[in-house]
């Protein structure tokens, strides 16, 4: 077949390529439509005795009870909250405040996390410290994974010097570079030990095994905004013998561990997410490595001088990042969105503090490297047309970025590699 | 900062700037033209800008320029570029970052930083010129 040759310019996509998922994802219709009855007819507060009231509250139970079939637990050991973020603070501020009542205020005992962990644990932790609490962060390997030898040796030692670890928290899958942490390897080796395990599922929800009981952890995050839900919900899944403080008080709301009235659609939508997100998700999964795979070959095989960052193997399916050297990520991103590409960056350029991702940093990338990343992630919208559509666009962004950086020595030159 | 726009973060100018800037330098062969250079950088956020000038009887008669850094970082020197053509070497250091920002009708407060780095870079390559030159 002859093809003719076209000049390509420099235009607008007729539509947004969204490539930015792990931020936020669209509501999807049916998620939707399942949950605006309860915005209206079916508005009521599952606590009032009237049959308005029993709806929700019935709807309410049945969520409940769909998410632990899902989550392969009790329906009691669900909380209900307002997003993952409130998840993870009241897993890790629960059990400290647990702590602080039975030593008379102060705080006695270690939290263990990791360096590439989202802020809401770390800052949260940190915070911690303030009343007494040890705070460990847990090295990563250059993929990005957990240093497990490390993680022994710091409970281990930790419980012996009268410091004993209340908790380690640590996330199933990282949102900046994807990377899949060894839970269940995690478990063993806390439970061995005796100590409790908290992971923020959020951004593996929608592709990993969600069943607790066979990774073994005590407590999981998860929210809806990552998996096609409503922002503004999330959950706790937490064992039933853990006693943890609540950190919102005013009624007996969720087991008195979450007071305010049930945000019952976003819970509903939560629910129905979670079980669309289980049905396709063998999949969905499968669709999403081959199109991720074919990203990741065909960036490092049309830009010269790029590094991809996270693991090969223990990734996200919808996870693509790539450092681009000699240049900036906030450039390149700007430029995409101004084709109508949707994607993210570690660089300290589009952050409100000017600090590189830390999680680049954990996983030993120099500053400049750090600069010059740029996070595609894919979801169900994704396609090769898009991909192909991308990652043309892409190289044209960094040849001019490059053309203007003095940071640029050219494809070959040694140098540029430091 | 507030949204006054719903596709673009920076101001318009700020757009135009980062999207078509004017005078970098495209060749480094280019660099023979020109008779003074400076370069900055700033730590705290990796920005690095190179600046060359062409500087005759005084005055500043041709500015080329790269830049590693954000839009506003590239577009911030692109603008300066533009402002001081035709100066002359006392008019080109009494430019500040203010100058530079209100040319770009703004940027965010976190931003401003950057812009700083255009009117430092013309100082070095002032600098540059004059001690080649006494």
């Amino acid at each position: 077949m002859a093809t003719k040759k076209v000049t390509k310019k420099t235009k607008k996509h007729d539509k947004e390529i969204y490539f930015d998922y792990s931020a936020t994802t669209p509501t999807r219709k049916e998620v939707l439509n399942e949950a605006l009855p309860y915005f209206t007819e079916k508005f009521g507060n599952p606590s009032s005795f009237h049959k308005t009231g029993l709806v929700a509250k019935r709807v309410l139970q049945e969520s409940r009870e769909t998410i632990a079939k899902i989550l392969n637990c009790e329906p009691v050991e669900i909380i209900f909250t307002g997003s993952g973020t409130e998840s993870i603070n009241m897993a890790l501020k629960g059990i400290a405040f647990k702590n602080m009542i039975k030593n008379e205020g102060r705080g006695q005992g270690t939290f263990i996390t990791q360096k590439t962990e989202h802020h809401a644990t770390l800052e949260t932790l940190q915070w911690l410290t303030k009343f007494g609490f040890n705070t460990i962060e847990i090295d990563v390997d250059t993929e990005g994974i957990v240093n497990l030898k490390q993680l022994k040796k710091d409970i281990r030692k930790n419980n012996q010097e009268g410091q004993p670890v209340l908790l380690v928290s640590i996330m199933y899958a990282n949102n900046e570079i994807g990377t899949i942490q060894p839970i269940k390897e995690i478990s063993e080796i806390c439970h061995k030990e005796g100590v409790l395990l908290h992971t923020d599922g959020c951004q593996g929800a929608e592709y990993l095994d969600l069943d607790v009981t066979k990774l073994g952890v005590d407590m999981m995050t998860l929210n809806g905004s990552k998996v096609y839900g409503f922002k503004g919900t999330g959950l706790l899944f937490k064992k039933r013998k853990i006693l943890i403080e609540p950190l919102i008080h005013g009624g007996g709301h969720e087991d008195s561990l979450r007071a305010g009235t049930e945000n019952i659609p976003g819970i509903v939508a939560l629910a129905k997410a979670l079980t669309l997100a289980e049905k396709e998700k063998k999949k969905e999964s499968a669709r999403l490595n081959k199109l991720r795979n074919y990203m990741i070959k065909k960036i490092k095989k049309e830009i010269p001088r790029v590094l991809l960052n996270g693991s090969a193997k223990e990734r996200l399916p919808n996870n693509v990042n790539f450092s681009f050297e000699g240049i900036e990520g906030e450039s390149i991103l700007l430029r995409l969105n101004e084709v109508g590409v949707r994607v993210s960056t570690g660089s300290a350029c589009a952050s409100q503090s000017l600090e590189p991702s830390h999680v680049l940093l954990a996983i030993g990338l120099p500053h400049g490297l750090a600069h010059g990343s740029i996070r595609f992630s894919l979801g169900k919208d994704s396609t090769k047309q898009k991909i192909d559509f991308t990652v043309r666009e892409l190289k044209k962004s960094i040849k001019f970025l490059r053309m203007i950086s003095p940071e640029w020595k050219g494809a070959k030159n040694k140098e540029a590699k430091k | 900062m507030k949204v006054e726009n719903d596709d673009w973060f920076y101001t318009d100018e700020v757009k135009e700037h980062f999207m078509n800037p004017k005078n970098f330098l495209k060749d480094k062969k280019e660099v023979k033209n020109f008779n003074a250079y400076g370069k900055v950088g700033n730590m705290k956020c990796g920005d690095v800008m190179e600046l060359w000038l062409l500087i005759e009887k005084n005055k500043i008669k041709d500015a080329k320029w790269r830049t590693f850094g954000c839009a506003s970082a590239i577009a911030s020197t692109s603008a300066m570029s533009e402002m001081i053509k035709g100066m002359t070497l006392n008019e080109a250091l009494k430019l500040t970052a203010k100058d530079i920002m209100e040319k770009l009708k703004g940027l965010p407060a976190i931003k401003v930083h950057c812009s700083v780095l255009g009117d430092e870079a013309l100082r070095e390559a002032i600098k540059d010129y004059e001690s080649n030159n006494n």
